[in-house]
């Protein structure tokens, strides 16, 4: 791995442009020595957080999602913010099962948990959500100091 | 029988929820199977939308199975608890044999 890089997205608040920002992690993800798996599990926590900002944060016009994506040698770190309504009860949002929707399962900080080593939520009514999810490839990167073949 | 196709998120949960619940209103359907071999992507949405399937069918004394997910998709499917309420079948020939 070599320098530390980040993307920054800024995207309407629309069920379209999850699958645009999904990408764009997973693309940046790629950087650090992620399995395919884990990649796949990094792409559930990313688009449980940002559908949460496009269906839960704006209810009437649809706002806009902030995203960045950093990685340096030895984590993937993703923020999603939004100006939206803002979650009443952060600890009660996270709890499983927990929706205020009926038509939903009420797992989407369950997934992000269990997906990602960490997950801050900072969010207030009427102050947007902004939601900071961390994670580090199960695998060591294989060092380049290393030879990778011996000669006799 | 319906086959679902790329990634299973919330744009495409509304289309699925829309199209099953258009055949449903038509009455005469309690047996739904869904052959997941296709889906590349499942978040909660996905898997919310086939729970409320689920549990409209229950009402109706009807069932719905799940047909061959990728394994990826399995893992988030078997996370969730939804295998306790839903059914993985390896095949479409196992769900008709099932009945």
């Amino acid at each position: 791995m070599g320098a530390a890089n980040f993307v920054a997205i800024e995207a309407r608040a629309i069920l379209e442009n999850v699958a645009v920002i999904r990408y764009a992690v997973a693309a940046v993800a790629s950087q650090l020595p992620f399995t395919i798996p884990e990649i796949e599990e990094i792409k559930v926590a990313v688009s449980e957080a940002v559908t949460n900002a496009v269906v839960h944060a704006y209810p009437g016009e649809p706002g806009v999602v902030r995203v960045r994506v950093e990685v340096d040698d030895r984590e993937l770190t993703v923020t999603v913010e939004d100006d939206g309504v803002g979650i009443e009860d952060v600890a009660r949002a996270r709890r499983h099962g927990w929706s205020s929707d009926p038509e939903r399962l009420g797992m989407g900080f369950y997934f992000m948990e269990e997906f990602m080593d960490v997950v801050e939520v900072s969010s207030a009514p009427g102050q947007g959500t902004r939601v900071t999810l961390r994670r580090r490839p199960e695998q060591v990167a294989p060092s380049a100091a290393e030879p990778s073949a011996t000669v006799n | 029988m319906i086959r679902l196709q790329g990634e299973f998120d919330e744009q495409a949960a509304d289309r699925f929820r829309a199209h099953v619940d258009a055949v449903l209103e038509q009455g005469g359907i309690r047996d739904l199977v869904v052959v997941m071999r296709d889906v590349t992507f499942i978040d909660s949405s996905g898997l919310g939308a086939l729970l409320g399937r689920y549990k409209r069918l229950q009402a109706l004394g009807g069932r719905v199975r799940i047909v061959a997910p990728p394994r990826h998709v399995r893992a988030v499917l078997e996370l969730s608890g939804v295998p306790k309420l839903i059914p993985i079948l390896r095949s479409e020939r196992q769900a008709l044999d099932a009945g």
